[in-house]
């Protein structure tokens, strides 16, 4: 449905999009997954056809796809990061407006409004004005424009920033539904789990590079030697952790509120140097869980920063 | 096409919706038009009246003339209130305003002396007197060129029958019919008015057209800025992502500049005319100036609205845009006859040629509006070439 071959794109001396390439197939939901600033958002723009590439190819369906082709942008929908929509129009207005612009003719654009209102639950608010509505409304909305023309391929540019978790359960179940119903879907986000949780496929996106890609599971296979173990303790938690850094395996090191995580190369082999480390420091263990490594940390392993970077 | 006028129609939704519009594009132009009507309408030409006193002593056959042709014709037309004295005296107190009559604010007293026309008659000298009010100078001077005008009439006719009679002293028996035969034959030379009285606008008239030209510039930006808004919103992206040609965004936005920009002028005309008793002059050749004036302003705030990066950097430099080529050419008050750099500098603004155009019109025909349309279609084609090198950047990042 969609292919990248070797997008580039750079600001000044700044290289936003470095050679990025990926495909997606219909009925697939492929995710870039990365840190704010690592080329999400320029390289969906270029692959929508909305901004000019410095080199590389889009091909939707086979065919080229530039900044300046009208026919093929018909296939896409584009769901913009940040809220596009008219404050002063109505949500049925909004809607109305962008069908005609896609050429809808005028009785399937009614029925279609309707059925996007009832996906996106604004039914009941159709008719009130876009600058009326809370945070999670204008979010369901802004999705719903990009759904009204029926398209082929739906790229969500982090839809659920700022969104309450209410309002972002209910976008994600609805993306869900749309990949079940054969719509090629691309999404960026950088919150590792609505990526583990949509998509089939995810590439690991850094600084212009895609760094990795695969499914949830290929991707796990790169820290397939190691242990993601999680530590409930009290005390001392960040000299714990000092400590933890010093012992051979030991590959990563987190605190959070009340535990730690430890990326470890076969925890078997190595939880006794590590549950004494922690006793030394003054540190007090409450629990001890291991897991195999998710995606966070196949992002860390690879880029050496975090993902909320 | 069909994809602009969606946009445009969109657009003019949401200008609908801001009555911010109504205020900008009628209610401020109109509201200003009727104060500065009201304002200088005293002094407009259309509404001169003057009072003279007339003290006609001599009563005979070279008073009557004066009096019941020359000043009797133009108190018929309106132009003169006449009043009668029966004495010199009394004619210079009512100048002076001491007289029993003094409410009648007499701006010049012509007093015809006894014998006047005797003395004319039979070659003796003759004078005609005018007393002038110190208070009314433009109507007392009116009087004085109007006496100057008959005595230099008479002098004329003094001097064909003292020229005939002086070759053969024996037509002197025929003097009276000499004289009847000079008076009666046409001036060889005439003086006709093209000038200031004909191609001028009347004060409500040049107020009227002079704020709508004002506020027009600030009509259109509705439509110009709104590419700026697009992008605040984040609908431009949007735009730019559907399937539509990217010219056709920015014909839309035209097409709404255009479409309130031709509202508010022909809204403001209408009402000026029958509300304030404005005359704008044929109606093709004032439609024919609105449309280039439309698409001049058009051009320019597109140019302008380019420039800025954001929607309130927009608003700022098309305010400020506003303004200054109002003020420079000509809207609030007659520029042109501040003479010098100020007179000439107005024709860099697409306003001084609509007034420019409008003056012509009042004194002329279609024809005569034709330099000023081609100017406000030059400004047109150069700053609307400008901005769409500007934009063009905008569309493609």
């Amino acid at each position: 449905m969609l292919e990248c071959r070797d997008l580039r794109k750079s600001f000044g001396e700044l290289a936003a999009v470095d050679g990025v390439s990926f495909h997606i197939a219909a009925g697939e939901t492929y995710g870039l997954l990365g840190p704010n600033g690592a080329g999400k958002t320029t390289s969906i723009s270029m692959a929508v056809g909305l901004m000019q590439r410095d080199g590389g190819q889009v091909l939707v369906d086979g065919e080229p796809l530039d900044p300046g082709t009208t026919r093929l942008k018909a296939k896409i929908g584009l769901v913009p990061q940040d809220l596009a929509l008219y404050p002063d129009l109505t949500a049925r207005e909004n809607l109305r407006f962008f069908g005609r612009l896609y050429d809808m003719p005028r009785a399937r654009l009614s029925r279609r409004v309707d059925e996007v209102l009832e996906i996106i639950g604004l039914s009941d608010r159709a008719n009130d004005r876009a600058d009326t509505f809370s945070g999670g409304m204008k979010r369901r909305l802004n999705i719903g424009i990009g759904l009204l023309h029926a398209p082929r391929l739906l790229v969500l540019d982090e839809p659920t920033v700022g969104v309450d978790p209410q309002s972002r359960n209910a976008i994600l179940e609805s993306i869900e539904q749309l990949g079940s119903e054969g719509l090629a879907v691309l999404y960026t986000t950088h919150y590792m789990e609505e990526a583990e949780r949509l998509c089939d496929r995810i590439g690991i996106i850094d600084r212009g590079q895609i760094k990795a890609e695969g499914t949830r599971r290929e991707l796990a296979q790169i820290l397939s030697q190691h242990d993601r173990v999680r530590l409930s303790a009290t005390g001392p938690l960040h000299e714990g952790a000092e400590a933890l850094r010093r012992i051979a395996g030991v590959q990563q090191v987190d605190v959070t509120d009340g535990a730690i995580d430890v990326l470890v190369e076969q925890a078997g082999n190595s939880l006794m140097a590590i549950l004494s480390a922690l006793e030394q420091s003054g540190v007090s263990i409450t629990g001890v869980e291991i897991d195999e490594p998710n995606l966070e940390a196949v992002f860390l392993h690879l880029t050496g920063r975090s993902l909320r970077d | 096409m069909r994809s602009a006028l969606t946009i445009a129609a969109k657009d003019l939704r949401q200008r609908v919706r801001d009555r911010s519009i109504y205020v900008i594009a009628l209610a401020a132009p109109l509201g200003l038009a009727a104060i500065f009507g009201f304002v200088f309408n005293p002094i407009s030409d259309a509404d001169f009246t003057a009072t003279f006193a007339v003290a006609n002593i001599d009563q005979g056959p070279l008073a009557s003339p004066l009096v019941d042709g020359v000043l009797g014709g133009l108190a018929e037309d309106g132009n003169v209130n006449l009043v009668h004295a029966a004495s010199a005296e009394e004619a210079t107190r009512l100048v002076e305003g001491d007289g029993e009559r003094a409410d009648q604010d007499v701006d010049a007293a012509v007093i015809i002396p006894a014998e006047f026309s005797a003395r004319v008659q039979t070659g003796r000298p003759a004078e005609l007197r005018v007393v002038q009010n110190a208070n009314s100078s433009l109507a007392s001077t009116l009087a004085l060129a109007i006496v100057e005008g008959y005595a230099r009439e008479l002098d004329y006719v003094q001097g064909a029958v003292t020229t005939l009679t002086a070759f053969d002293p024996a037509r002197l028996a025929d003097a009276a019919a000499i004289a009847g035969l000079a008076a009666s034959t046409p001036s060889p030379a005439s003086v006709r008015d093209v000038s200031a009285s004909t191609k001028q606008l009347d004060n409500t008239t040049f107020y009227g057209a002079g704020l709508a030209t004002f506020f027009l510039f600030f009509t259109v930006q509705f439509g110009v800025n709104s590419l700026l808004a697009e992008r605040h919103f984040g609908t431009l992206n949007r735009l730019l992502a559907a399937p539509v040609p990217r010219w056709s965004i920015i014909l839309g936005k035209a097409i709404t500049s255009f479409g309130l920009g031709l509202v508010s002028m022909l809204i403001l005309i209408v009402a000026t005319s029958f509300i304030l008793g404005a005359d704008w002059g044929n109606p093709a050749g004032v439609a024919l100036l609105v449309v280039a004036a439309t698409a001049s302003a058009i051009g320019v705030m597109a140019m302008v609205s380019a420039l800025a990066r954001t929607s309130e950097q927009g608003e700022v430099f098309s305010s400020i845009a506003a303004v200054g080529l109002g003020i420079i050419g000509g809207t609030f008050f007659p520029i042109n006859q501040a003479g010098g750099v100020l007179a000439s500098l107005r024709f860099v603004t697409p306003h001084a040629w609509f007034l420019q155009g409008l003056g012509d019109l009042a004194g002329g025909s279609i024809g005569d509006i034709l330099p000023a349309v081609a100017a406000l279609l030059a400004f047109t084609a150069a700053s609307s070439g400008i901005a769409l090198a500007l934009l063009r950047r905008r569309l493609n990042p």
